[in-house]
């Protein structure tokens, strides 16, 4: 009849599905809370997760900047954040529960009384709150701040909590600009913090879509057999903005779309899209098969005839008239930053042996889309006259990953009508259509899983390591190769592009 | 866009659907489950509304029955199907149709309903107010994978809890134990940190609640220990309270909005602990439709307890809930030896039970009232 202190929960259940996970007893610490991601992605997220009930009773919000603010000032910072960012609706009762538990250190990351503080405030949190020593340290901070955060965070003996407490890292992108600086960072972080202690946040795998790839891919039956290159003629994954660098001159120039974000989330999604099945769904196993992809990931041998860069030039967007890369404030008119990449990829394994992975990101481009197209090959004989079936592309299927979010299938019908004429036509399923109107955010999600301890959603370092190392050699050869072309705003991107896909016989999808 | 059709058939229904989804522009159809709604005149439109506004996170079809058996034997004689399409617009993203069941027709609902399911998707059951006694073996029943009843919303609702129990079937759940997820997700996470053995529980709450009796069941069925339900003003639960050797556990909601959780050892913490509303309610019951088997055992473990454990050792845990139910509504069971729970007789004694529910220290060796609630179980 009685219970132990150590055993199971009785109150849990596999089988009890309608409680949620909430995370335990635990705190966050923001780095870098002033910055435009705390304002707008992380204090909504907070209070999203505990609006619906997910944080913990207790949970304590604690920023850190150089700001010369008390508690209060800060409270009424996240207050409103919240009111203009936040997705559920605001409720006086969470508020009040969540604001109890916030604090503030004003500071620099060279001072150490400040994290002197730091610790005196997570110390009186824990026992003013309840946190039981458990933090996550989230580093919304330039990368070249990492290590004396990092330092300190060890110094002041924050980085190891009492008892079987734990101490958690959370870094965003980038994650280095090649190879060596991110195994630097890894090893700076990697220091002071176990691995499995550090979560890098790549905000692309929080997304339902992207999660949605795997409950495609090996839930159903009428895809799998598909996925290979018996069938797929090949792959194009596009992610364009139609933004251009906005007020990021300083951090953009020198970075380029390519490690921007082909590095990390084209690159992760070409994982999730071309792995195999993993043995089950655990942080591990994800990343053995996440990792096999990426390093069977081989380059074109010409990399001029297969890679193409290029730079946004002054041009009409949209109805609106927009500056060029090279006029953009702070940008060095004679830059050669790629505002513009696509490459081609294949894939050395029996899958996918012969099928080209093309990935291109860009700014200034026709319009904001994120999108896998998996274009399968024609059909090998055709009974139909080829004037019937001149109107018929190849069949596909899209994966919207933003917005409109849903899977679209694209395959030949019949036109209505005496003759036979064959045209493509779509099937479609919209997220929006057929689950909640709003499902959260990525980063409600990412920060849950990071409380929680659940490392499924977050690429590991030997990925991050892996990206660099098929990206190196193209950022390379570009250095020692000529310039980016002009391409204008508005448009796909250069014409080089089209070229590239063209000497293949094939051509970019519309998205 | 609505269309009306008198004296009408389900394919005429159907194929008023397909016009209306035409002309409002909007072929792909992405509902995911049909919700089919019994209920009365009186009682549909709040039913509907929740539904609708559930509908926003579960794209779906309703159909909404509504049963019009005639007051007259002419009227009774007669038999009669009026219906009204509405699609997306006001009521939500899916489609919805109001299907009036006129005379005898009202005794053949399933007749009417079954060509308008969706093909392939689950079909959901909600009895707003009045539920079968066997809604598995209800001709409509029998359609649907999930059916939801409420047992807040019967006469009495202890005693239809113990119904419950007897005829679950897997499928069935009920909109009480809906109400205390938030409760119990709570209660769940103070229990995933450190505490010494628990030796018993409170759960306290206003009286002709079932869902203070169903999370007393279910604490006592994954606690193992004695749990007493004692009655308060409300509104809704008020408090849980889990005695250890360390001191006691103790999640307490005055306001109905903003509960303290005070643990042994550490400070105490307010948690947010909304009451919802039913479209809340009928939302978190789409999410999963597959057979709640946590219901079933907190349902059951109360069924049999009840029955056995009347005058008993009182540390027999749920006849310690029994008992504590005896505190505040047992008056009502003990009104009579009634053979339909929840069915016409007027429990005027529950009402004067409930006239005085003053912080009643129910389970106060109330085994008498407790073995009321026994018999009007079995």
């Amino acid at each position: 009849m009685s219970l132990s202190t150590s055993g199971a929960n009785p109150l849990r259940d596999p089988r009890d599905r309608r409680l949620p996970r909430i995370a335990g007893p635990s705190g966050l610490v923001i780095f870098g809370v002033t910055g435009d991601l705390s304002r707008k992605k992380l204090m909504p997220a907070v209070y999203d997760l505990a609006n619906r009930g997910l944080l913990p009773p207790g949970f304590s919000l604690v920023g850190f900047a150089r700001r010369d603010w008390e508690n209060e000032d800060f409270a009424q910072v996240v207050h409103e954040a919240v009111k203009e960012h936040a997705r559920t609706p605001f409720r006086e009762e969470v508020w009040q529960q969540l604001a109890e538990g916030f604090r503030f250190v004003p500071g620099e990351f060279s001072d150490d009384e400040a994290f002197e503080k730091l610790r005196e405030t997570v110390d009186e949190l824990d026992k003013a709150r309840g946190t039981g020593g458990n933090f996550a340290f989230y580093l919304s901070v330039p990368p070249k701040f990492f290590p004396s955060v990092v330092q300190q965070l060890k110094k002041h003996g924050l980085s190891s909590g009492p008892g079987d407490s734990w101490r958690r890292a959370v870094i965003e992108k980038p994650f280095g600009h090649d190879l060596t600086s991110a195994q630097e960072l890894n090893q700076v972080v990697h220091e002071v913090f176990r691995p499995s202690d550090v979560f890098r946040i790549d905000h692309y795998l929080g997304k339902e879509t992207v999660q949605n790839i795997l409950a495609l891919r090996f839930a159903n039956t009428m895809f799998e057999p598909l996925w290979n290159r018996s069938y797929v003629d090949h792959v194009q994954i596009t992610m364009a903005e139609d933004i251009g660098i906005g007020g990021r001159a300083g951090y953009y120039d020198g970075i380029g779309a390519a490690r921007d974000v082909i590095q990390n989330h084209l690159l992760q999604l070409l994982a999730l899209t071309a792995m195999e099945e993993p043995s089950s769904f655990d942080a591990t196993a994800l990343v053995t098969e996440k990792l096999k992809a990426l390093k069977a990931v081989k380059l074109p041998r010409e990399l001029g005839k297969h890679t193409v860069r290029g730079q946004y030039a002054h041009g009409w967007q949209g109805g609106e008239e927009v500056l060029g890369y090279l006029e953009e404030e702070g940008i060095d008119p004679n830059s050669k930053t790629d505002t513009y990449a696509a490459i081609k990829l294949e894939i050395d394994n029996r899958r996918w042996a012969g099928v080209p992975f093309y990935l291109r990101a860009g700014k200034r481009l026709g319009r904001r889309v994120t999108e896998i197209a998996v274009v399968f090959q024609r059909a090998p004989h055709s009974p139909f006259d080829t004037t019937d079936t001149q109107e018929l592309g190849e069949n596909a299927l899209v994966i919207r990953v933003q917005p409109d979010e849903g899977i679209t299938i694209r395959f030949g019908s019949k036109v209505p009508g005496t003759s036979m004429e064959i045209r493509d036509v779509t099937m479609d399923f919209a997220y929006g259509e057929s689950f909640t109107e709003s499902s959260p955010e990525a980063y409600e999600r990412l920060l849950l899983d990071v409380l929680l301890g659940d490392a499924n959603l977050f690429p590991r370092h030997q990925e991050v390591e892996e990206s660099w190392r098929i990206l190196d050699p193209v950022e390379a050869y570009w250095d020692q190769h000529g310039k980016p072309e002009q391409y204008t705003a508005g448009t796909w991107g250069p014409k080089a592009a089209d070229e590239m896909l063209a000497r293949d016989g094939r051509s970019w999808r519309r998205p | 866009m609505n269309i009306d059709l008198t004296d009408t058939t389900s394919s005429q229904v159907n194929a008023a659907l397909v016009q209306a989804r035409r002309a409002a522009g909007i072929p792909a159809v992405g509902m995911v489950l049909t919700l089919v709604i019994v209920t009365d005149e009186g009682n549909h439109y709040d039913a509907l509304k929740a539904a609708s506004e559930a509908s926003k996170e579960h794209p779906s079809r309703i159909l909404v029955v509504i049963k019009r058996p005639g007051r007259s034997p002419r009227e009774r004689k007669m038999a009669r199907l009026d219906a009204e399409v509405r699609i997306a617009g006001e009521s939500g993203t899916g489609e919805t149709v109001l299907l009036r069941l006129h005379g005898e027709l009202a005794g053949h609902a399933q007749s009417v309903v079954l060509p308008l399911l969706l093909p392939d998707a689950p079909v959901v059951l909600w009895w707003p107010d009045d539920a079968p006694e066997h809604p598995s073996e209800d001709l409509l029943g029998r359609l649907a994978a999930r059916r939801i009843t409420d047992a807040q919303a019967t006469e009495d609702p202890v005693a239809t809890l113990a119904l419950r129990a007897r005829t679950y079937t897997p499928g069935d759940t009920d909109l009480a134990w809906t109400r205390i997820t938030p409760w119990r997700s709570v209660l769940a996470a103070a229990l995933d940190q450190k505490h010494s053995a628990i030796t018993s529980a409170v759960v306290e709450g206003e009286a002709y609640n079932p869902s203070g009796e169903l999370l007393a069941l279910w604490l006592a069925e994954r606690l193992r220990v004695p749990v007493q339900r004692q009655v308060s003003e409300g509104p809704g639960l008020t408090a849980v309270r889990l005695e250890t050797a360390d001191g006691t556990i103790c999640l307490d909601r005055a306001n109905g909005s903003l509960a303290e959780l005070a643990m042994p050892g550490q400070p105490d913490r307010h948690v947010a602990l909304q009451r919802r509303d039913k479209s809340e309610l009928i939302a978190e019951e789409l999410r999963r439709l597959d057979p709640d088997e946590m219901y079933a055992s907190a349902v059951k473990f109360g069924v049999s307890r009840l029955g056995k454990g009347i005058s008993g050792p009182a540390e027999q845990p749920a006849a310690r809930a029994g008992a504590g139910t005896g505190g505040g509504s047992g008056g009502a069971a003990a009104s009579g030896s009634r053979g339909k729970p929840g069915g016409g007789a007027r429990p005027e004694p529950a009402h004067k039970a409930a006239g005085a529910p003053a912080r009643t220290a129910g389970g106060a060796g109330d085994a008498g009232t407790g073995g009321a609630v026994g018999k009007a179980a079995s």
